[in-house]
């Protein structure tokens, strides 16, 4: 087993894509992720990768899409309203099917919000992270091992679909320490290789048939937009089935479900036990990729029995929620626990708002 | 036996059909880069970065990698695209509103950093594509569908002089203002492009050549008119020549 490293979040991210093969890293300084690029910026240089601090979160994302282009095992992170600035590229990335991983560190919002973590950003990240109706992986953390777990996949992903993949976090995930165990790295030769193996990469036509263009739909001159989106449609279905990924805790027995993504998800598990000990028979679902969602961890539930589901996340209004109502569809109640501005959102919410179920 | 002097050059698609309007310079400064990238022994080793507007029209002709830029992010693509591919000829292919104004930053940073790479700027002085709109190069007085008056200083600002602005920058290696619209200074720029992609063969930076050019349709003039037009007013306003060869 691996020796333990205690991190901080955005650190731990960082480190996890180089050892990925992560060669090449953008960024644009937006507080709490500043810890990202600057990293980076340290280590980039040992492993022959590039670092480039862009003129802005919109210029460094374009990096991000070039580097890919290119081949290369590619990344950006922000915060919220820097991910905006981000959302041109990453449509485009969408686009022209050009793997990249985004990770956004979420503070408040709208607007420019408060630098404290927030889960404000929901909706931007599952249903539409730029023009064109395109759908994103999009993976979120509970803790820290989980982070380096998830950013390992998410490279995996973004070069399996050859689409831009989200790591969700928010500013406590990337601030805080905790031990984690790191991945081995990839060697210089496996790192070759996985770029070697993008064919559709651009470096010149040097004697190939056909030259390779890295567009979006509308001026690609050899698939038509429908063409273009209808496979692409398909493959957003397909993740449905595929794709799906969530932590089910002790909802076997469960009278009242607490449903909850990333660090929201790790305070509803702890209230789970404190439920249970005062007599309600409490579970939790706990979405690890918020999109797509996991519908059926929720249809699998015996929602007509329940006595309701409680809701939880760092977002007023609540966003996520409406993603559970959407699959509950009023067969269960549903109350939220919510939290914005900055302050995480205390347990006791969650508390309070299982223990008004039970009346 | 007839001998054959003069053909399509290699780089561009065989049987190409143009988007460029009737007398578009795009065609022009299209054809000298792929017979300077020729020549260069480089069409097979080159991939361009191409913006938003007209310019991206050359995705019709070029017979090479392309990979497509969001409106102004050329520079920011090609900057991180050359720095993980740097044995690979890399330049964009930008009109005056992608590269002058929506892309001001991105050019001017990448340039500030000295990237290896060519950007060829093609300053029609309006937003072509969109069916006329003021750029930042439109000269002062000039009516177009956004200035119905005509450009006004005091509202709209003067023309940008995008080789002057570069130049006051310390990393560029080569700037140069060339223009198609006649045979003699087609030479000149012919000349110039292939000065720009030996500076980036040898690692020695940021090059950039705009070319003066014409917009027959939005201009509302003939080819032949809008030629005229380059020679006695736009050249005034943007002088030709060499700005910078290090």
């Amino acid at each position: 087993m691996a020796e333990k490293i205690f991190m901080k979040g955005c650190e731990a991210v960082a480190e996890t894509a180089v050892r990925a093969g992560c060669r090449f890293f953008a960024g644009y300084p937006i507080t709490p992720q500043n810890d990202v690029p600057e990293y980076f910026a340290r280590r980039m240089p040992e492993v022959n990768g590039v670092f480039i601090q862009g003129e802005s979160e919109v210029a460094s994302s374009n990096m991000a899409y070039g580097a890919a282009a290119a081949g290369v095992r590619s990344m950006t992170s922000s915060s919220s309203c820097g991910i905006s600035l981000k959302s041109e590229a990453i449509s485009w990335m969408a686009g022209a099917n050009l793997p990249v991983v985004i990770a956004n560190f979420q503070r408040g919002g709208p607007g420019i919000g408060t630098i404290q973590p927030a889960q404000q950003d929901y909706l931007q990240a599952t249903h539409a992270s730029g023009n064109g109706g395109f759908r994103m992986l999009v993976l979120s953390p509970m803790n820290l091992q989980e982070a380096v777990d998830m950013t390992w996949q998410a490279f995996e992903l973004a070069d399996k679909y050859s689409k831009p993949v989200m790591l969700l976090m928010d500013g406590f995930t990337g601030t805080m320490m905790e031990p984690v165990e790191l991945p081995e790295p990839l060697s210089e030769e496996e790192v070759a290789a996985i770029r070697a193996s993008k064919t559709w990469a651009a470096r010149g036509k040097h004697g190939g048939p056909q030259h390779k263009v890295m567009c979006g739909p509308g001026l690609d001159t050899r698939i038509s937009q429908e063409q273009m989106n209808e496979r692409d449609a398909e493959l957003y279905e397909s993740w449905k089935t595929t794709e799906v990924e969530y932590e089910d805790y002790m909802t076997g027995d469960a009278e009242i479900v607490l449903t909850a993504y990333g660090i929201t998800g790790r305070i509803a598990k702890s209230a789970v036990k404190l439920l249970r000990a005062e007599g309600i028979r409490a579970g939790l679902i706990r979405p690890k990729k918020v999109y797509p969602f996991p519908d059926a961890a929720y249809e699998k539930l015996p929602l007509e029995k329940l006595r309701g589901i409680v809701s939880a996340e760092m977002s007023i209004p609540a966003q996520f929620a409406e993603d559970v109502e959407r699959v509950v569809h009023g067969r269960t109640r549903i109350v939220t626990a919510l939290s914005s501005g900055g302050e995480v959102l205390d347990r006791a919410a969650i508390l309070d708002a299982a223990r008004s179920l039970m009346k | 036996m007839m001998e054959k002097v003069y053909s399509r050059p290699a780089g561009i698609f065989e049987g190409a059909v143009t988007g460029f309007c009737p007398g578009c310079m795009h065609s022009s400064v299209c054809k000298i880069i792929c017979e300077v990238l020729d020549e260069l022994g480089q069409l097979d080793n080159a991939c361009y970065v191409q913006g938003v507007g007209c310019c991206g029209l050359a995705v019709t002709y070029f017979d090479m990698d392309t990979v497509a830029a969001p409106h102004g992010r050329a520079c920011a693509i090609a900057s991180s695209f050359k720095r993980c591919s740097p044995e690979t000829l890399v330049f964009t292919y930008q009109g005056d509103g992608d590269l002058a104004a929506i892309g001001l930053a991105e050019t001017m940073s990448a340039a500030n950093r000295g990237e290896n790479f060519t950007v060829i700027f093609v300053n029609n002085g309006i937003y072509g594509m969109t069916g006329g709109q003021m750029a930042p190069t439109t000269l002062l007085g000039a009516k177009t569908t956004t200035t119905p008056f005509g450009r006004d200083e005091r509202e709209h600002g003067a023309p940008m002089h995008m080789c002057e602005l570069l130049n006051q920058l310390d990393a560029p290696a080569y700037i140069a203002r060339v223009t198609a619209a006649d045979v003699p200074n087609a030479k000149k720029a012919r000349a110039a492009v292939k000065k720009a992609f030996q500076y980036q063969l040898e690692g020695k930076g940021f090059s950039f050549v705009e070319f003066v050019s014409n917009c027959p349709t939005n201009w509302g003039m003939s080819p032949l008119e809008s030629l005229d037009h380059v020679h006695n007013v736009i050249l005034k306003e943007f002088p030709l020549g060499e700005f910078r060869a290090k």
